[in-house]
């Protein structure tokens, strides 16, 4: 167990030889398979994901517009429906938006609306960024700056991106009368000085609420269970578990590290209906994960919290970050993230 | 009416005010040569009271019609007649105002040119009204302004009256109509802080152009940031956000310099004559952000103002030529401020941006309670769902700081409820999923009148979510948490039945109902509630010694339960758990058996009705009361008639918990008498009246001989403990005592 000298930080790594004790390692975590149930408020039932989410391709997506989701840290947070947008004036939003950022950053002098400002707002539909075709297509919003040298150039540098979207949200929010858009999930990246302006104009022109969204460890070993069984090329980079040590006098971070083929073979042997996904299973994966660590360190993760999950697929913390790095895995990710929101709104 | 096109053509005044024309001056009575107008002649009696007033009358006529005649521009030092008139419109102005009328030929003179400067402005700071100002005299008024006969310094000196008299004009669509050659004078350095104040009164939705924005904008860019220009674009944004956009800082407080000055003593002395039916105050909104207590985030402001950035409203009249029309109709909410201007406009009335505000405004609580549009209450819901959440200081960490400003938002969510009588579904959520880590401290009393606007829904999850993290609070907490919780629930209660009773009166208004189908879950409901406060206030009377108080509550509680049947027309009677009876039975205290002898005959009342009712009917009604029902309060009255008159409940006594107790055990207390221990001259909680009692009827006798009392004395006794205002045990004896073997 090498030790990083003046950081309390523990690294584990487990061996690829872990991988050939597979079937013992799967049979002897098996005797405590917890039955807890994903205790989502309203709805005691079992939790199941429909489809696997992290294994839906979406063949059909614009790999240039997807791309701009890609390898970017975005906050997260929930939206209450927006009432009375309508997806077919994006651009006159994009004007009005852009005055109102305008009026903001130059407190107290008027700004016609519609006249080039030093921000450009753009707003774009994403529609090929949704998992059912009753979902609302998503929405980009991108603020560029022009620059001041040559204000007719098309010399723009991107300052901050917002993502609203609803991937395969539909069917959680069917009752919703028509005046509401659904679009629950909003990402931003960028500084939160623009993500307030933003937010506060969204707040004021569709009456609708924006909150941080973080995600419980619960919903962070949903992750790393789903992220696990998904099939990634040769030398992708490791998964990354890290766990935070409660009642420390010094914050302990304890990162756990798994080669995703070892993390794929494992998942592989707990799930047992391929296309869905149980808390058990997810319980049972974790609790592997946690009997194999203890074997070797004596240390229950049991008893830490999962702070943050990172694999090729996608990287979540739970303060209410995530940074997509697969563009095959993108709606599927956005679909649980999705399902994370509206559990926050309703 | 004429009011009502008044007071929406004054909708942008500074202050509305009350003008009453009974108050005008006659005008025949000044104008002899001039056209008298039959319909404006109402004789005001005081005018022609007296010789002086009446030659006042004539003096300032004469003076009208000399300012009306003359042609020729006349020097004020040399002229003797012109000094004498101008003294006398000074006068009468200061003193009782100048009639409508005369401020046509005023206005023409002093804006002529005629004069001298120093003779048109104390002309034009003379010209008060006594009642209205008519609007034709101001359209000649801004003829003469734009050939510019008068100088730059009267026009000023004229702008600045509009301002300080746009109250008392009485019409003001003409002057709308020249809301252009306002506008033309801020070109004018000097005018254009005037200027624009006046164009902030005038200015209507309707008003706002695309070039006039530009050309505010120009000046602007020329003038720099001035306030004056800031209020008047904040106003187009208002009107417009899809053409202008501006941010306020909330820093500033004055917009516009004050015009009044020359006017202001005259001003207020007229708003005091009005004052009466001036309604409330409330300046437009500049759209500036409110002062609050901290630097909120930003996407959590817990008072919103009400205000209308209609960009989402003027989605649906894109197509601007057509409906242009209708966008002047439809009312913004910032200019919602009398009860009466919600009813003028209540069917085109624009509601707010962010639903949030209507918490804090009363009118548009008075159009939610009459409109039945979901949109509003789900735009409510979630915001203030979300808001709860997001603030709530005992679930978020580090929010405990802002426990006040928290306290204040539960305490108008509230009022809100109250006054909408009906509970928000976002609120029970809130409940739902914040008691749990709810410490019974932080915001109680709030938290605890959110409760009892817990909605009745039919089938309810509120055992796992109210009762039980309640209950744990409940048990743990001190005395005055238990009494305040029980008086909580007491209020849902009452809450549930006043609901279900207007739901019941709806409901033979309308025949689709789908209420039938679950009245028994409504009653399941409603007993849930009610055995569940039976069961924590049998446990809260052992937990605190069976503390008067704390009886108090609980007997109140059942005051309202006890009478279920007859006063909410609910088929549901529960008796109190006997945990609850015998405590107050055998209480110490006379309030909680007296409350006790008044619940038990509220029982007997609804009881004997409910058989009544099933005895005419004849048929078997969907809901009786179990016989279990009249069993138990059969067994109750044994035991309480045992006690207090007959004095052999402990041998009558047939409740399972009750007082029967065998005669061996009772001979081991070696308590005299134990049998009389609890009647009505021996009970712990009426000894000291028979004690008065005693000392009133025997005053020589200083044994206390109780046993005195018998017989007719039994009788008086009686009669002198209705007299000390035990009216419950008044009720309860004569209801129940001569009856008690037709019940038993």
């Amino acid at each position: 167990m090498p030790r990083v000298p003046g950081c309390a930080h523990l690294w584990c790594w487990i061996q690829p030889h872990s991988v050939t004790a597979r079937p013992a390692w799967a049979a002897r975590s098996s005797p405590h398979v917890l039955l807890r149930a994903a205790k989502l408020l309203r709805s005691g039932a079992n939790r199941k994901q429909r489809v696997n989410p992290a294994g839906r391709d979406n063949e059909n997506a614009d790999p240039q517009k997807a791309a701009s989701l890609l390898r970017k840290q975005w906050s997260l947070y929930s939206v209450t429906p927006l009432y009375k947008f309508s997806g077919a004036r994006l651009k006159e939003y994009a004007r009005l938006l852009g005055a109102f950022i305008a009026a903001e950053k130059q407190k107290g002098l008027a700004v016609e609306v519609g006249v080039d400002a030093d921000v450009k707002v753009t707003f774009a539909s994403l529609p090929e960024l949704r998992g059912d075709p009753q979902d609302q297509p998503a929405m980009l919003v991108q603020l560029s700056s022009r620059s001041s040298v040559s204000p007719k150039s098309s010399d723009e540098k991107l300052i901050w991106s917002g993502c609203f979207c609803c991937v395969s949200g539909e069917d959680l929010l069917e009752n919703v009368p028509e005046d509401f858009t659904c679009l629950p999930l909003f990402l931003a990246n960028g500084a939160e000085s623009y993500t307030a302006m933003v937010g506060s104009w969204f707040q004021k022109t569709f009456d609708c609420h924006f909150c941080r969204l973080s995600i419980s460890p619960l919903n962070l070993s949903w992750m790393a269970a789903m992220w696990a069984g998904c099939s990634v090329e040769k030398n992708a980079c490791a998964t990354e578990l890290v766990f935070s040590v409660p009642c420390l006098p010094q914050p302990l971070d304890i990162s756990y590290a798994i080669h995703p083929e070892d993390a794929k073979a494992l998942w592989d042997t707990v799930q047992k209906t391929p296309g869905e996904i149980t808390q058990e299973e997810v319980d049972l994966f974790m609790d592997c994960l946690y009997s194999h660590f203890h074997r070797h360190f004596k240390i229950h993760l049991s008893a830490t919290k999962l702070v943050k999950v990172s694999t090729a697929i996608a990287s979540a913390h739970c303060n209410g970050t995530i940074k997509l790095l697969q563009s095959r895995y993108l709606t599927g990710v956005l679909m649980l993230l999705t399902e994370l929101a509206i559990s926050q709104i309703q | 009416s004429e009011k009502m096109q008044r007071k929406q053509s004054s909708k942008n005044s500074k202050q509305p005010l009350q003008v009453h024309h009974s108050n005008q001056t006659d005008l025949s009575a000044w104008r002899k040569g001039g056209k008298p107008d039959p319909e404006k002649s109402l004789q005001n009696p005081t005018s022609h009271n007296s010789q002086a007033n009446e030659s006042e009358q004539d003096s300032f006529e004469q003076a009208v019609s000399y300012f009306e005649k003359v042609q020729s521009p006349v020097s004020l030092r040399k002229n003797e007649v012109l000094q004498k008139h101008l003294a006398t419109v000074e006068s009468t102005a200061l003193e009782k105002g100048l009639p409508p009328e005369a401020f046509d030929v005023l206005l023409n003179v002093a804006l002529s040119g005629k004069f001298a400067d120093a003779v048109n402005t104390r002309l034009l700071k003379s010209l008060i009204p006594a009642s209205v100002i008519p609007e034709s005299s101001l359209v000649s008024s801004v003829s003469w302004l734009c050939v510019s006969k008068c100088s730059g310094s009267i026009q000023l000196l004229f702008i600045r009256w509009v301002i300080s008299m746009f109250d008392f004009i009485d019409h003001k669509d003409q002057l709308h109509a020249l809301y252009g050659f306002f506008f033309s004078f801020l070109q004018d350095e000097k005018m254009c802080p005037y200027v624009c104040h006046l164009l902030y009164l005038l200015t209507r939705r309707e008003s706002v152009k695309p070039f006039r924005i530009r050309k505010l904008l120009d000046l602007q860019a020329k003038m720099g940031m001035q306030p004056h220009l800031q209020a008047l674009l904040s106003l187009y944004k208002h009107f417009c956000p899809e053409l202008v956009s501006i941010t306020l800082s909330g820093r500033m407080k004055t917009y516009f310099k004050n015009s009044e000055g020359p006017w202001k003593a005259a001003i207020s002395a007229i708003r005091r004559r009005n004052q009466k039916k001036s309604p409330v105050f409330q300046p437009l909104l500049l759209g500036t952000t409110q002062h609050q207590s901290r630097k909120r985030k930003w996407n959590t402001q817990l008072i919103l103002p009400a205000s209308s950035a209609s960009t989402s409203n003027l989605a649906d009249v894109k197509d601007k030529n057509s409906d242009l029309y209708n966008i002047s109709k439809s009312f913004p909410v910032e200019q919602l401020q009398t009860f009466s201007q919600l009813l003028q406009n209540i069917h085109h009335l624009e509601l707010p941006s962010q639903m949030g505000s209507v918490l804090t405004h009363p009118l548009l609580l008075h159009y939610m309670n009459c409109i039945k549009d979901e949109s509003i209450y789900l735009r409510l819901h979630y915001w203030m769902g979300q808001t709860l959440q997001e603030e709530c200081t005992w679930c978020v960490v580090d929010s405990s700081q802002y426990e006040e400003e928290f306290k204040d938002f539960l305490e108008i969510v509230h009022k809100a409820e109250c006054f909408l009588q009906e509970g928000f579904s976002s609120c029970e959520e809130f409940l739902y999923r914040s008691l749990p880590f709810w410490d019974g401290f932080c915001c109680r009393s709030q938290v605890l009148r959110l409760m009892t606007w817990i909605p009745l829904s039919s089938f309810s999850e509120m055992k796992s979510y109210l009762y039980g993290p309640l209950a744990q609070l409940f048990f743990t907490s001190s005395l005055y948490f238990k009494c305040s919780v029980l008086e909580s629930l007491k209020e849902l209660l009452q809450n549930w039945l006043n609901w279900h009773m207007i739901e019941l009166g709806s409901e033979s208004d309308s025949q689709n109902h789908s209420l039938n189908t679950t009245l028994s879950g409504l009653v399941n409901v409603v007993a849930e509630l009610i055995h569940f406060v039976g069961r924590i206030s049998a446990i809260a009377l052992q937990l605190e010694n069976n503390v008067t108080f704390l009886l108090y509550f609980i007997l109140d509680f059942y005051e309202t339960v006890c009478d279920i049947y007859l006063r909410y027309n609910l088929p549901l009677l529960i008796m109190p758990p006997a945990g609850v009876f015998y405590p107050a039975l055998l209480s110490m205290d006379s309030v909680s058996l007296n409350q006790l002898c008044y619940i038990m005959y509220r029982y007997r009342t609804n009881l004997v009705a409910a058989k009544e009712n099933e005895m005419i009917k004849k048929k078997v009604l969907q809901f009786q009361f179990s016989s279990q029902t009249y069993q138990e309060y059969n067994q109750y009255l044994i035991a309480m008639v045992g006690c207090l008159w007959t004095s052999n409940a402990f041998q009558k006594d047939i409740h399972p918990e009750g007082l029967r107790l065998d005669e061996e055990v009772l001979k081991k207390t070696r308590v005299k008498d134990f049998k009389n221990s609890f009647n009505i001259v021996y009970h712990p909680a009426l000894m000291g009246y028979a004690l008065l009692f005693l000392q009133q009827a025997w005053p020589d006798d200083n044994t206390f001989n109780f046993s005195l009392i018998k017989g007719r004395k039994w009788n008086w006794y009686l009669e002198y403990l209705y007299a000390q205002g035990l009216k419950g045990l008044k009720l309860f004896i004569e209801s129940s005592i001569s009856r008690v073997s037709l019940v038993s």
